[in-house]
Parts: C-alpha cells; structure tokens; sequence
C-alpha cells in the first residue's frame, strides 16, 4: 500500500498537575478519513482536539503530519511560525459556538475571504467570486454575503464558519462539536452538507461530540474516550453495534431512541 | 527660560527617547516602546509629537508646527511657543525655512528636503487595533507578517461602499515589511511618504509608541491588484490661491449655504498668492 497516513498520534497526553486531561491517547487518521471521538462531559476529548489544535499544550506525546510536500513533521514540536502557517493553509478548526470562529464585526464574504488574503491573495474580484462560490456550497443564499454573521441564524452561523475554514482546501479539519447547540432538523441538515463536503473535497477530519448519531453518519472510525483514556476503538458501526468496554456498552444504551 | 531644561525634557528622559528613536530609525514602521512622560498639554493635543520634538532638537533648528495644515490654530500656536520658550530656537511658518515640523493631520505641500525632520502627532499606533484587541497578538502578528486581516478591512469597505472608505490614518507598508498607520493624515498624503528625503518621526504619548520612516524608504499603501490605491481629488481650485494640487478644506461662509474651498497648508497658499501679487 502506497498511500501514507496522515496524522499519527503517540502517548498524547496532557497533566495539571495530579489531574489528567488525557493520557497517552494514541490514533492514526488517513486521507480521505473521517474519525470520530465520543466520550461523556469530562472524558479528555476536548482537550485532545486542543492539543493537536495548539490551544493547550500537551505534557507528553508525538503528533505527526504529513505535508503537502510529502515531508512528516511533529505538530507538537513545530516552531510558532510553520504552526500558525499550517493553521492559515492545511488545517482548519471548526468551533462548537460559531461567533467564536467567526469575526464578527465584518461581512460573511469578508468572512470567508480571510483565509485567502491570509495567504496572499490581493485581487477583489477573485477573492469575492471565491466567497460567492462557497456561500453557495453551503446553501447560504448569495444576497446575504454582504451581511454581517450576527444577522445570520445559529445555523446559517455554523456552516458560514464551516466554509470560512474550507476555503483554502485545508487537508485536515478538527471539528469540535459542529452540531452542539442547534436544533435536530438544522442538525440534520448541517450533516449532510458535511457529509457531502466531506465526501467531495476527500477531506480528513477529526469530529469530537458527544452525539453518537453524529458519528454513525459522519465518522469511519470510532475512538470512546471515558476519564482521559480511550478505552475502545474501531469502525464506527463496529463499536456503535457491537460494543465490546462495559462503558461503551453504558453509553450505546444510554442513546433515547424516539 | 530659567528653571527649566532645555526643551522643558530633563536629560535622561531625552536619551531615552533618542535611544526609541534610533531603534525606531534602524527598524522603518516597527513600534518601539517608550517611557512616555507626562506633559504640561493634555493626551491627544499631541504628547507624543512633543516628546519626540524635545528629544531630537537642537538650538540651531528653525522649527515649524502646524495642525491640520495651518500654522495659526491654537495647538500649533501653542505649540510653537512652548518650544520657542522652552528652547528659544528660532520659528517660521515657511516648510522650506523649517529644519524641523511637527505636524497634527497634514505633510506639508511643499516639497521636502534632505536634512529635515518631520514629526507626527500619533493617536493610535496600531494598525492591527481594529481587529485585535490584545496587544500581545499584535505583536506576534507583526512578527510573523500576518497581515491578511488588513486586506479583510479594504475587502469590507468595496463591498459595502465600492470604494476603500479609508480616507485618512490610510495603512501603509514600510520598506515591504511592517504595516503602519501614517497618523491621521488624509490618504492624499501618503505619496509623499514614500521615497521622501525627509526623516519622518512618529510619536504617540498615550500608547507610549515611537516609530519611524527613514529618508528614501518604500512606504506603499494597502490596495487590491483591481482596486489600486488613489487620492482624492476636487472638482474646485483654491478659493483664494487658485491652486489645483492641494489638499482643500471646505469653509461654509455664511448661513445661506455659501462655501469656500480653500488650501489646507496655509503657508503654501499664502506663498502662491504673494508670487502673483
């Protein structure tokens, strides 16, 4: 097999003090891969997505990306410079509470603009055609760009931010609950504009919720993290159907079903 | 004036600001920090400007102050004379007889020349502000040359207006590296800050800020390949001089909508008329 992964993650973990955050979490995600990470309030899965996102910084572990270029580097190790670098062009982070992903003192065309002037582009026409043509992937109506997010509802928030992210054709996303806070029917369709996008663009992401239909629609493969730990992983219909960890089991009966 | 310093600064306060701006002069449109001190004139009638004046001059300048282009408002005058008293330099409201300007809101028309020092009135240094508020991000982002958000602004003025808006404190490249807020200067300006062979200084008391644009460095204003930058222009001339170059002001003459156009730069409109006399 030729094709290399993507992101390879060791002993990731991450101390205060006596307490722990996560401990020694350990993932492979390949291209075109979508992984999902599941887990109660308190369960570390946050804290791993801050970690790879370098919100916080981890006590221990490896991160390890593959570049456009073909190069592998330790995320966790980067100089501040190529990190916020990655951060501008491959990565992306889709926040939980749009507002704090957007900017939200400027219009939604400016929105999605930044990413690109970010990395260069200095032409009005082809950075507003850009906007115009990702408002349109994610059903946002074209008379709205010059509006500004707060007029925007919750939903229409979220999936500004999901293509403010996706401008610049990252190659690795990290969704923190993109679902959390909006109603089921906005949900519902916030997860196939997802899972469309995902499936198109052959983006890798990295989803954490605690929503379990979340990722039995969007995610391939499954990591259940209980006190900072992961305690089971595996294909996401695999673990959902047939869990194998007693709290794993607790948490696929604990699902209501209507 | 007995009691008091030359220029009113006492001497290390002076070293201090020279140290700023020599760092400031090593390092085109990087914002130095200073221990600004409190001044005998109120935050934003131009602390800073004053500073940098005290600390650079000498007794053999010829100093000039204006505001907003004129050498007779109450902020120039005052200053003036401060620095008259304090210092007991010669003044003049002539640009090409000043060793020395400082400025509130305008260059002056009148070409500059080598040897001259201008210093700007600054109120808010940074060009970033808008957008980011924590002054520790700021930072790294002029460090790091992250200065996509300044085009995001210019985006969000042709969208919502057709135009960039900006028509003054217009953000300029220096030397290809930092981004600058020229002071609130009019955009009409911003050419003659480029390539000019004055040193231009930049003081700003509140934010404890000095920064510098040395003589014949590259100061470009922020535009889009398909929305370049341009300066204002009127359909008017000088009500008084006739000029068609200058930056003009609109006077309302009376309550019957009479209105005048006239040269900001004083000195350039009274030399233009006293040449036709």
């Amino acid at each position: 097999m030729t094709e290399r992964k993507l992101l390879s993650v060791r002993g990731l973990t991450k101390r205060y003090g006596d307490r722990v955050g996560c401990l020694d979490v350990g993932f492979d995600l390949w291209p075109g891969e979508v992984l999902g990470i599941v887990g109660e309030s308190g369960s570390g899965k946050t804290t791993v997505l801050h970690c790879l996102s370098g919100r916080l910084e981890p006590t221990a572990g490896t991160a390890e990306f593959l570049q456009r270029d073909g190069a592998v580097v330790d995320i966790l190790r980067l100089p501040e410079v190529a990190r916020r670098r990655l951060a501008r062009t491959d990565w992306a982070l889709v926040q939980q509470n749009p507002p704090d992903g957007l900017r939200m003192g400027v219009s939604a065309g400016a929105n999605v603009g930044e990413r690109i002037m970010a990395v260069g582009a200095r032409h009005y026409g082809r950075i507003r055609s850009e906007a115009l043509d990702w408002l349109t992937q994610v059903e946002i109506p074209r008379e709205r760009v010059d509006d500004l997010p707060g007029t925007f509802s919750g939903g229409m928030q979220q999936r500004l931010q999901i293509a403010r992210c996706l401008v610049t054709r990252p190659r690795l996303v990290l969704m923190d609950e993109p679902t959390g806070g909006l109603d089921v029917s906005v949900q519902a369709r916030l997860l196939d504009l997802l899972r469309s996008l995902v499936a198109d663009l052959g983006l890798s992401a990295i989803v954490v919720t605690h929503d379990l239909a979340v990722t039995r629609l969007l995610a391939h493969r499954l990591l259940v993290m209980r006190g900072g730990e992961v305690v089971e992983a595996g294909l996401t219909d695999q673990v959902l159907d047939d869990p194998q960890h007693p709290y794993t089991q607790l948490l696929v009966s604990s699902v209501l079903q209507p | 004036m007995s009691g008091y310093n030359f220029a009113y600064l006492d001497e290390q306060t002076k070293r201090m600001i020279r140290r700023a701006v020599l760092k400031a002069v090593a390092i085109p449109g990087y914002q130095v920090p200073f221990g600004s001190r409190e001044m005998p004139l109120s935050y934003g009638w131009g602390t800073g400007g004053v500073q940098v004046t005290a600390a650079v001059i000498g007794p053999d300048d010829v100093l000039k102050v204006i505001d907003q282009g004129a050498d007779d408002t109450t902020n120039a005058v005052s200053i003036r004379r401060f620095f008259a008293r304090t210092t007991g330099v010669a003044t003049t409201c002539r640009t090409d007889e000043a060793t020395m300007i400082q400025t509130r809101h305008r260059i002056p028309e009148t070409p500059l020349r080598e040897g001259q020092i201008v210093v700007f009135q600054v109120p808010i240094p940074e060009p970033l502000r808008w957008l980011e508020p924590r002054e520790a991000e700021t930072r790294k982002m002029h460090a790091l040359e992250e200065y996509g958000i300044m085009h995001v602004r210019l985006y969000e003025d042709i969208a919502l207006h057709g135009r960039v808006a900006m028509s003054y404190d217009y953000p300029v490249r220096v030397n290809g590296r930092y981004v600058m807020r020229p002071s609130p200067i009019p955009k009409f300006d911003n050419p003659k800050l480029d390539r000019s062979p004055a040193l231009l200084l930049f003081g700003a008391g509140r934010e404890k800020r000095i920064y510098a644009v040395p003589p014949y460095t590259s100061v470009r204003s922020l535009d889009f390949e398909d929305h370049p930058f341009t300066i204002e222009a009127w359909e008017q001339a000088c009500g008084l001089c006739g000029s068609r170059e200058s930056f003009l002001d609109e006077v309302i003459m009376d309550d019957k909508g009479g209105r005048l156009f006239i040269c900001s730069d004083t000195d350039h409109c009274e030399r233009r008329r006293s040449r036709d006399d």
